[in-house]
Order: structure tokens, then C-alpha cells, then sequence
């Protein structure tokens, strides 16, 4: 499965901008709290979510690596 | 519980301990796990314990009275949290947060001094690994003065790129990874600049951003454009 941004749901005051940032509308709030929808696979990890998140609760990070080193970095776990 | 011996193998200030001696260590030392975005340190504060980062990622900060924030550094396994702080007997000059799940090792500062006395390549050791600091608290007033955006994006990217012989080992990327407001924070600027920067250095096929990864697709032209400094 694709990279996904991460929540940090203790972070999450379920302001809901996230939501209508997402092009791809695969954010959704549940208990107020936002999470994915259950097949996000739209997702093209364009860290809008992450920069309008006033708390900090959306992370998009990113690897930095060579074109040379790329190949061994794909499928590293998301930790 | 003591901390492993392989976390202590990896913390240069103890590398040139002989086994013996690194056991005696061990035993006066212990694990602490936080999770991520947890304050370690907090700056002003003083610290009665030295931190070693065993595993994981950990930045140092320090926040303006407006809110901004400025990275020092990116901490990676085996370096000290707070060793300035620890030798100096002043407060923590920065805070320290964890970047994702971490294991630290701690050391009293009282057991420290019993341990360094009598040993005195730790000292040396520890000299070396203090000048490391000053340049690169030297290289950051440099970037941050001489250097524009473009060009400290550059360098970050450089400084924060895996190598091929470390993903060969490892099969995972060993450096950190960071958002791009993590980035804007190291280099002293804000994130939409950031943004701005790494989509020219794209389009100018230096780079390219593949979902969650930026490669490096041109690295001499990405270094040439690290070395540019401001005229003034």
C-alpha cells in the first residue's frame, strides 16, 4: 500500500480544514476526530492536510534519497 | 534495566572503551522509550541526566517568543541530547522532541563524572565531539546569513540524503524523513517557501518528488546550487 500521510489523533481537534483542503476527499471526521476514509488509494500525498493542520496533527514526511539509492528505499516500512 | 550493550557500542563517546570497560558503564545506565513528538528536554531547564539517542529521531529546537521555530539539529542514533547542558551545569540551551518512537540512554551526570574519572580518552573524545558541534553551529549562522533559500534547501538535501552504501546495509532509509515544515524550520524559513523551492528545483529536473520520496535525480547540480551564497 502507498505511503500515507500520518495522524496523530491526541493532536486532532477535529476542525475539519483538512477535510476541505483534500482534492482527492479521502479525509473524513469520525468522533470528531479526522481519519481516512476505509480505501484511500487517491491520496496523492500533496501535504495540503498537513499544511493547513494549525495543531500539527497531519504529517507528510518525506525521504530524501539518491536516484542511485532509490530502489532500496521504496517498500521501507512507514514508521 | 541496564541499557543494551549494542545502544552503547554506538555512542562515539564511548566507541574506544575496551569491552571491559563498557560493561562497567552498562551498569550505570538505563532505558527510556518516548513516543513521538514527546519533549525529552526542555529548554531552561537543567539537566541531571545525560541522553543518548539509541534508536530513532529526535530534533533539537528552540521556539521564538512569536512561536517561530528554529531546528538545530536533527539527532541520530548515538548522539547526546543534552551533553552541553550535562558538562556545563547550566540549563538545556534547546528542547529536545522525539520525531517518531525512540529509545534514549540515560546516565546520571553524578555516575558520569565517577565513570570519566580516570579515563581520559572519554575526555578526548568528548573535546572532539563538542568542536564537531561548534562547526556545525558555525556552518548554520553561515547558511543563515550568507546562503538564500534555494541554495540551503540544496544543502539540506544533500545533508539529509541516504546514501547507497547505508540502504544496501539496511535495506530501509537510515536518515530521518522530514515534512516540509520540519525543513523550513532547519533552514530558517516558512514552509511555503520551502515548497516553492523544492517545485523549482523539480522543474529544473535537479530533483524529483515522488509522493513521499525527493530524489535526487541531478546531485552535482543540486551540489553546485548548494554552494551559491549571497552576493551583498
Amino acid at each position: 500500500m502507498a505511503r500515507m500521510p500520518i495522524i496523530c489523533h491526541e493532536q486532532c481537534t477535529g476542525c475539519g480544514v483538512c477535510i476541505a483542503v483534500c482534492a482527492p476527499h479521502i479525509l473524513v471526521l469520525r468522533n470528531n476526530i479526522v481519519s481516512f476514509i476505509e480505501e484511500p488509494q487517491e491520496c496523492n500525498y500533496c501535504a495540503q492536510c498537513e499544511a493547513v493542520c494549525s495543531t500539527g496533527a497531519i504529517l507528510c514526511p518525506y525521504e530524501i534519497v539518491t536516484a542511485s539509492t532509490a530502489k532500496y528505499t521504496e517498500h521501507a516500512p512507514n514508521l | 534495566m541496564a541499557a543494551r550493550i549494542e545502544f552503547l557500542e554506538e555512542i562515539p563517546y564511548f566507541s574506544e572503551l575496551s569491552p571491559a570497560d563498557q560493561e562497567d558503564f552498562r551498569q550505570y545506565t538505563f532505558e527510556k522509550c518516548f513516543s513521538r513528538n514527546e519533549l525529552i528536554i526542555i529548554e531552561g531547564e537543567p539537566s541531571e541526566t545525560l541522553y543518548f539517542l539509541a534508536s530513532g529521531a529526535v530534533k533539537t529546537f528552540k521556539v521564538s517568543p512569536e512561536g517561530k521555530e528554529q531546528i538545530l539539529r536533527i539527532l541520530r542514533p548515538g548522539d547526546a541530547l543534552n551533553d552541553v547542558a550535562v558538562l556545563d551545569g547550566g540549563p538545556n540551551y534547546a528542547s529536545a522532541q522525539a520525531m517518531g518512537p525512540v529509545i534514549v540512554c540515560g546516565i546520571l551526570s553524578s555516575d558520569l563524572g565517577i565513570l570519566l574519572a580516570g579515563r581520559p580518552t572519554i575526555a578526548l573524545k568528548i573535546i572532539r565531539i563538542l568542536a564537531e558541534r561548534v562547526r556545525q553551529f558555525v556552518s548554520l549562522v553561515e547558511d543563515l546569513s550568507f546562503r538564500d533559500v534555494s541554495s540551503r534547501v540544496a544543502k539540506l538535501l544533500l545533508q539529509y540524503a541516504d546514501t547507497e552504501a547505508d540502504s544496501q546495509k539496511k535495506m530501509a532509509s537510515l536518515t530521518p524523513r522530514l515534512t516540509q515544515y520540519e525543513m523550513a524550520a532547519m533552514i530558517g524559513t516558512a514552509r511555503e517557501v520551502v515548497g516553492r523551492s523544492l517545485r523549482f528545483l523539480e522543474a529544473e529536473g535537479i530533483i524529483r518528488i515522488e509522493r513521499h520520496r525527493i530524489i535526487i535525480v541531478d546531485y552535482e547540480a543540486l551540489k553546485r546550487r548548494s554552494d551559491e551564497r549571497l552576493l551583498r
